[in-house]
């Protein structure tokens, strides 16, 4: 089913975001926007400076200069307003491995303000779902992988955000686990939520609304996929990239 | 406020699920007390003395067997050279040499005086220093003994004197594990406090998780509450722990009011959370935070009067000292456990401690806040 | 090989930090020791409870207050105030004159003086009680000097080794020892465990290289380290507190190589143990750094402890050091005198490797 999009009003609003280290430029006058509800992928190579601009958006690192609006709120004066709208998976899929799955989610739950009683009741929901009533009083260093990808997932949406950045969350997992992973990201896109996620799987791209891609810290193309393969006359979003790396 | 109780709740789970926390909460203020406490003395005795006896007369016997008869030293052996006595004490058999050379009882009475060499290993000054005194008391003892059964009277008799008597206040037995027990108990609550706090901090840092938290909304005053809290919780039980222990293995005195000192506890551990946090603040591996942490321990506790006087130290450093907190919380234990000392006697010493602690922990948030 | 090795050398040169403290510790600790921390004592603050304030109280008054041990805080009036002198916590003696003092020496022959301390520092306490004693007497000798006294056995001594009681002489080979214990064993078993933590050493065992030269390559800077660090504290203590080294200098670092082993043995005995560092951390604290300070005759001297702890203290491998360090550098003596203690070192050490090498074939079982 067709995610329903409202285009009027974009959810993220980046103009000429620079980060520089020291003099290294990570990002170089990023510009995009991203509409509320679409699935906005975020692709290019390692080191092409996905991440530094994915922590600034979600307000781990501070931007060297540039404007930039996320849910409505301007991330330099505002930042904390944006963190009560944002969910977030890192590369590490940062669960506390001593935790149990219930506890990781009662404590992420309670950290974004959900009552007991709705965290009770959420938790529940989230167990049958995803059919881990067997596992969800084991520690999360004793589970799989893949499990550990979706619980942490699950997490980062558990309080109902607006937004959900994804950073390369699909690291060294199986592609059947990937496609499901996927489907969870559907699912919540469905719901209304936002998902901008990185990655440097290209194929990926296929799954998004709307992707850009990274080289060396410009953003070089920006459309939806059927546009880029079109326009750069190749089958697949790897061969765009390829061609755009060469450049 | 929520959030602290959720963050708590998160701490505290953790703490106790590692199986290393238990035997160390529970084990290492029992090993320190025990081990260290019989280990840390000054306290002599078995001083292992060897007798070069030249002269075999009744009075050097008699003096060597006043030696014996010591509670402080052993005989370890006798023989009629000194090069054999000096080899032993060489080889480290013996601590010290007694020599009395031949003809002592003779010159004795003939001039009225005779020397004995002592010739004690001096690699250790203050065992040194101690064992002369000892065994300098011993002959003077036996010197009073031989004239007053000679010449009939002792020496008073002879010439003006000052009788001095002398009386030991609040530790008459001049017990060292009085005065250890107290400053241990400050070691124990400063290491775990330190280790804690600081290590806790980085290892978030080294795992990674510290990024999910701050993409949340939790405000970082909220994290610092959560996470110095357990280690607060933990630091007080010790220091009750310790005292118990304190109280059953040892029974060193408890004169003052135990309120006060868990009074002033309450504020020191906060000025060791502030510099455990300081310190996470700098370090991003649990090695480094650890090693720190041990470097200025190490200072802080031996100039914080845990085995030596504060008052001994140069002058430079006892103005240093007073950026020291354990300095303060060992005079502070010391004073009230065992001289019952009140509120008002130390005041000063808490106030200082006070605006440390708000100080420290400003500092720490905000280079909390800056840098992680 | 040569790789791996250099590759440790630069995780270690690039955590600066830990270099820092590394080098800092040994350097503090020794000025510590050296300048701040002693027994002696110095301008000990006392009370003087004068009840005749004649001109013999004043002229003993005089004489300790010029000795350079004590410092008069206060004069007071009656007994009552001793106790909140010393519950203020700064006076630490007491020194009572009786009344009449002057006349009833003259008359009588004898006069009273008390001396209370303040014994919650019990060693303070009978040091000062001791050099007020000294002092008293020394002016009742000055006093009649031509008292005849019969029969005076008067005690020579020497003080052999260390002449003039230098605290130096007792530190700066625990220093070493604990420094080396540090250097070598803990941030060894910390080094390995971190590998395993990481997983790095999986990959490394499974590279050409051959486990034995992975653990040499580990080990290898971190004996340098130790080496360099042990000869700067012979160095510091050589040239700034004047520690003499009588014996052979080159006996003298032999022996701290065979320590640096011993201690490198048990690192990685350590890590053989746990694949986590903060376990490592903790075992090799509590095993080894405060086995090191406590009971190896660092600090305090082991002849004084309980037999139990003192039999505790034979499987100290610092105890053995330090009592090798000290012969060969207070004591000048050669191998023949050591020959034992070198001998355990030799069989601890061989013990470690042992240990640590059956625990690693397990391991890989």
């Amino acid at each position: 089913m067709i995610p329903v999009m409202n285009s009027e009003k974009p959810i993220i609003i980046v103009k000429d975001l620079v980060k520089k280290f020291d003099s290294f430029v990570a990002n170089d006058h990023l510009t995009f926007e991203v509409k509320q509800g679409e699935i906005f992928g975020f692709l290019g190579a390692n080191g092409a400076g996905k991440t530094t601009a994915i922590r600034i958006l979600c307000g781990l690192s501070s931007p060297t200069s540039g404007q930039i609006s996320v849910a409505g709120f301007d991330a330099y004066h505002q930042a904390d307003k944006i963190k009560k709208n944002i969910g977030y998976m890192s590369q590490k899929f940062s669960l506390y491995e001593d935790l149990t799955v219930v506890e990781n989610i009662r404590l992420y739950g309670g950290i974004y303000g959900i009552s007991r009683k709705e965290i009770n009741v959420r938790t529940q929901e989230l167990v049958e779902k995803l059919g881990i009533a067997a596992v969800q009083n084991k520690l999360i260093k004793d589970l799989p992988l893949g499990w550990r990808q979706k619980l942490a997932f699950s997490v980062a949406v558990f309080h109902h955000p607006k937004i959900v950045f994804l950073d390369e969350p699909t690291g060294g997992v199986d592609p059947i686990t990937r496609r499901q992973f996927w489907d969870m990201i559907y699912e919540a896109a469905h719901e209304g939520i936002t998902v901008f996620v990185t990655t440097h799987y290209m194929d990926e791209a296929e799954y998004c609304d709307r992707v850009s891609i990274m080289v060396d810290g410009k953003i070089v193309a920006l459309d939806t996929p059927a546009n880029l393969k079109t326009t750069f006359g190749v089958q697949s979003i790897n061969e765009v990239f390829l061609k755009l790396a060469r450049n | 406020m929520k959030t602290i109780l959720f963050l708590l709740q998160k701490e505290f789970i953790q703490i106790f699920r590692n199986k290393a926390m238990i035997p160390i909460i529970f084990f290492v203020p029992i090993f320190q007390l025990i081990i260290l406490v019989h280990a840390a003395t000054f306290e002599m005795k078995n001083i292992r003395l060897y007798v070069v006896d030249n002269d075999l007369s009744s009075t050097s016997r008699q003096m060597v067997s006043k030696f014996e008869g010591s509670p402080f030293f052993k005989i370890e052996g006798r023989s009629f050279s000194s090069q054999t006595a000096e080899e032993e004490l060489k080889h480290g058999q013996a601590d010290i040499i007694l020599q009395i050379p031949e003809g002592f009882e003779k010159n004795l009475v003939k001039e009225g005086k005779d020397e004995v060499q002592l010739i004690i290993n001096a690699i250790n000054g203050t065992t040194a220093g101690l064992t002369y005194a000892y065994a300098t008391n011993v002959i003077a003892d036996y010197n009073r003994q031989i004239m007053v059964k000679s010449v009939g009277m002792s020496p008073e008799g002879i010439s003006k004197t000052i009788a001095i008597t002398q009386s030991f206040w609040y530790n008459p037995e001049l017990n060292y594990k009085t005065f250890m027990v107290p400053g241990i108990l400050v070691l124990l609550v400063t290491i775990i406090s330190l280790m804690l706090s600081s290590m806790n901090v980085v290892r978030e840092k080294e795992i990674g998780t510290i990024e999910q938290i701050n993409v949340t909304p939790i405000r970082k005053y909220q994290f610092i509450m959560g996470k110095l809290l357990p280690t607060w919780v933990i630091a007080m039980f010790e220091l009750a722990f310790g005292l118990t222990l304190g109280k059953l293995l040892f029974n060193i005195p408890m004169i003052g009011n135990l309120w006060l000192i868990f009074m002033v506890a309450s504020v020191y551990i906060v000025v060791i959370l502030a510099i455990g946090l300081l310190v996470s603040t700098i370090t991003n591996t649990q090695q480094q935070a650890m090693f720190i942490s041990f470097f200025f321990m190490m200072i802080f506790i031996l100039m914080g009067g845990l085995f030596t006087s504060v008052e001994n130290m140069p002058v430079w450093a006892q103005y240093l000292d007073k950026l020291n907190p354990v300095a303060y919380f060992i005079k502070i234990i010391r004073m009230v456990l065992l001289k019952g000392s009140s509120f008002a006697d130390f005041k000063n010493e808490f106030f200082s401690l006070v605006i440390y602690a708000i100080v420290m922990f400003s500092l720490a948030v905000r280079r909390y806040r800056k840098t992680i | 090989m040569k790789g791996f090795i250099i590759k440790e050398f630069y995780h270690i040169f690039r955590d600066f930090r830990t270099l820092i403290i590394l080098f800092g510790i040994p350097v503090v600790q020794l000025m510590l020791f050296g300048f701040v921390v002693t027994n002696e004592i110095k301008d000990a603050k006392i009370a003087i409870y004068d009840q005749s304030k004649d001109q013999v109280t004043q002229k003993i008054t005089q004489k300790l207050l010029s000795s350079g041990y004590f410092l008069l805080d206060k004069n007071i009036k009656n007994y009552s105030e001793i106790e909140s002198c010393f519950k203020e916590g700064n006076i630490k003696e007491v020194i009572v004159f009786e009344s009449d003092f002057a006349r009833k020496l003259e008359k009588e022959g004898k006069a009273n003086m008390q001396l209370i301390a303040d014994a919650s520092d019990p060693n303070t306490a009978n040091l000062l009680v001791n050099y007020t004693r000294a002092i008293i007497n020394n002016y009742v000798a000055e006093m009649a000097p031509q008292a005849k006294i019969p029969l005076q056995i008067i005690p020579q001594v020497r003080m052999q080794y260390n002449p003039n009681l230098k605290g130096v002489f007792m530190f700066v080979p625990g220093i070493m020892a604990m420094l080396l214990m540090l250097i070598s064993a803990m941030l060894t078993s910390i080094s390995i465990t971190r590998e395993k933590e990481l997983g790095t050493m999986e990959i490394l065992l499974v590279s050409p290289l051959r486990p034995i030269q992975i653990i040499v390559g580990k080990v290898l800077p971190y004996v340098l380290l130790s080496f360099v660090n042990a000869v700067i504290i012979l160095l510091i203590g050589n040239f700034i507190f004047e520690v003499p080294i009588q014996g052979s200098i080159i006996l003298l670092l032999a022996e701290s190589v065979l320590f640096i082993m011993v201690a490198l043995s048990l690192g990685i005995l350590i890590s053989t143990l746990t694949n986590s560092q903060q376990v490592a951390m903790m075992i090799s604290l509590v095993a080894l750094m405060l086995p090191t300070i406590l009971l190896s005759g660092f600090i305090f001297p082991i002849e004084n402890m309980p037999v139990v702890l003192q039999a505790l203290c034979q499987f100290m491998p610092p105890k053995w050091f330090i009592t090798i360090i000290k012969s060969i550098m207070l004591k000048g003596v050669g191998l023949g005198y050591i020959w034992k203690e070198t001998l355990v070192l030799v069989i601890m050490m061989s013990v470690f490797i042992l240990l640590s090498v059956r625990k690693f074939k397990v391991r890989l079982e």
